[in-house]
């Protein structure tokens, strides 16, 4: 067989990275759990941390509802990403991952499709946390271009846990151990920051902890922009984590992929 | 036309200490089907897994459609088609859109397409459940997409990797019914089993496996005739009647088993058999306890090949 030409390729892999985001897109509509899971669990937290916990804990300068959603926003981008760890982990239990490396695609397509499915998941989820949010009191004001820097954030956001959630998809063994890492790696970048509460609390370790985590600085920054005030240092500490996040985690993934079976 | 679809000289495989592979030597010809046999263990989806590109073997020399494994795996991919041990589709989409998915990744064109999936599924038996999802399949008709899945870039090469594993019969013969519809449009195919009549039903050619080896590669009738055609199994109340059984019984491809107290051996001229060893018996004034008379399976084989029972391991 004679070697394709360069543009043959690209046009082919276009091609399966597109096959396989409508795929994933497929699963967001037809999947019932994940369609729930999308829009209940940050719907519940938000009810939860507003009504329950929110009456409690005490804010520098605004209403708590106000300081809550970007948490909210944040924690509900990290852990929907784990639909992507969890669709890995599926498809390499059902042998699905084996027949896709049959095929003469790219193997970093596959990883590609249910990330981009992710993008789609978590901005439907963002707009749905924004309207629930508008009606429980949320009062942004933000300006279009900070509603920019927000989308962009939260694009950059996803990227980054969604990649790492390919990771963890990969390395887990079983379905059940999807859940537990997932959990292991989320529950404390998202609780041990300042997503829901004020760091100054917390004891010294946590706090140095939270305080220089990549939640904290994203959730700070759209906080911050949300509000209309000026992010100032965690802009550019969450751009910078995101990117790293990113670059780090897409060549270990693919490493991950092309080791899996070829033990 | 080239002499062979499938090329194996002294293929060897281990994971960490365990050699699971020790120089496997196999050739398919174009058109042919052959069918590898052995129990679980064995290494026949090691050796699966090998051909369709999943797994880097070791060492030896693999060659698919012409190409070779070591420099070509990717001109390889573009003439196969695999259908592995788990049935590897979609749950949440619909057959037609699994198939209408598999082709586009197989960089099919849409006329090729909108041709191929409709046929395929007519073909399969899977027309009325088309548009359904596949998570309201039956297994059989999982199975049945799945193969479907693994056929639509008309590939010249199959590999299928224990086609009808937990399949109730009525599915297995319908998917036996499809493979054969298979080779009669001339592609190869290499097929694995656990299942003696499986392979006799599908195959030009048997291979046996066991323990990473090759320990047999004929024709199914051969096979079965170097087996026997049946087997009379017998089992007697004490162990003192099972001696002295032993000393009376005379056959071919005579096996006991001290712990359960049985004898078994080939039978080749069905009751009148039967009827002469249980008159030996009545005359010595042994009681046998049961009799059974069955078909030649895959320990048979085994136990002709290897003088005992397959090996079981991991796979």
């Amino acid at each position: 067989m004679k070697s394709q030409s360069l543009y043959q390729k690209a046009c082919w892999l276009a091609n399966d990275i597109q096959v396989l985001f409508i795929r994933s897109l497929k699963h967001i509509y037809k999947n019932y759990d994940q369609l729930l899971g999308l829009t209940i669990q940050p719907i519940m937290f938000m009810l939860l941390f507003r009504y329950v916990l929110g009456g409690a804990i005490l804010v520098e300068e605004g209403t708590y509802i106000n300081f809550l959603m970007a948490g909210i926003l944040v924690q509900g981008v990290a852990f929907g990403s784990l639909t992507t760890s969890y669709s890995i982990a599926m498809d390499l239990q059902r042998g699905i991952i084996d027949r896709l490396k049959t095929l003469p695609i790219a193997s970093w397509a596959v990883m590609m499709g249910h990330v981009a499915g992710d993008l789609v998941r978590n901005t439907l989820q963002a707009v749905i946390i924004i309207i629930m949010g508008l009606l429980v009191g949320f009062h942004p004001q933000a300006n279009l271009t900070e509603w920019l820097i927000i989308t962009l954030l939260v694009f950059l956001f996803t990227l980054a846990v969604s990649w790492m959630a390919a990771i963890m998809g990969l390395a887990a063994k079983t379905l059940e151990s999807v859940s537990w890492i997932g959990f292991l790696v989320m529950f404390p970048l998202t609780f041990a920051s300042a997503a829901f509460v004020p760091t100054k609390t917390m004891p010294a370790v946590l706090r140095t902890f939270a305080e220089n985590q990549p939640v904290t600085h994203i959730v700070e920054a759209i906080r911050a922009l949300t509000m209309g005030k000026s992010s100032d240092h965690h802009l550019w500490f969450a751009l910078v984590w995101c990117v790293a996040i990113i670059i780090i985690s897409i060549p270990v993934a693919a490493y991950l992929f092309r080791r899996h079976g070829g033990k | 036309m080239r002499e062979y679809a499938i090329e194996i000289e002294n293929l060897k495989k281990s994971f960490k200490q365990l050699a699971v592979l020790k120089g496997v030597n196999l050739t398919v010809k174009p058109g042919e089907v052959l069918t590898l046999l052995g129990p679980n263990g064995a290494g026949k989806t090691t050796i699966i897994r090998i051909l369709s590109t999943l797994l880097k073997p070791d060492s030896g020399k693999v060659v698919v459609n012409g190409y070779n494994l070591k420099t070509q795996s990717q001109e390889i991919r573009q003439s196969i088609g695999l259908t592995g041990q788990y049935t590897a589709v979609d749950e949440y989409l619909t057959g037609f859109e699994n198939l209408e998915m598999m082709g586009r990744l197989y960089h099919l064109s849409r006329s090729e397409i909108k041709q191929r999936v409709p046929k395929l599924l007519e073909q399969f038996d899977l027309i009325e459940a088309a548009h359904r999802p596949v998570k309201t399949y039956s297994g059989g008709m999982r199975r049945k997409l799945d193969l479907a899945a693994g056929l639509i870039a008309s590939p010249p090469i199959v590999f299928l990797d224990e086609p009808t594993s937990s399949l109730d019969p009525r599915s297995r013969l319908a998917v036996w019914e499809t493979i054969k519809k298979l080779v009669s449009k001339g592609i190869t195919v290499f097929l694995t089993t656990q299942h003696l009549e499986e392979a006799d039903t599908l195959a030009d050619r048997v291979a046996v496996i066991n323990g990473g080896r090759i320990i047999a590669d004929d024709t199914p009738e051969r096979l079965k005739n170097l087996v026997g055609k049946e087997r009379l199994e017998l089992v007697f109340k004490t162990s003192e009647d099972f001696a002295r059984a032993l000393i009376i019984i005379k056959g071919s491809e005579l096996y006991h088993d001290q712990k359960a107290n049985s004898v078994s051996l080939a039978v080749e001229r069905g009751v009148i058999d039967i009827q002469e060893i249980l008159n030996r018996m009545e005359k010595a004034g042994i009681q046998v306890e049961t009799l059974t008379l069955r078909k030649p399976t895959l320990d048979d084989v085994f136990m002709h090949f290897t003088g005992r029972k397959a090996e079981e391991g991991e796979d």
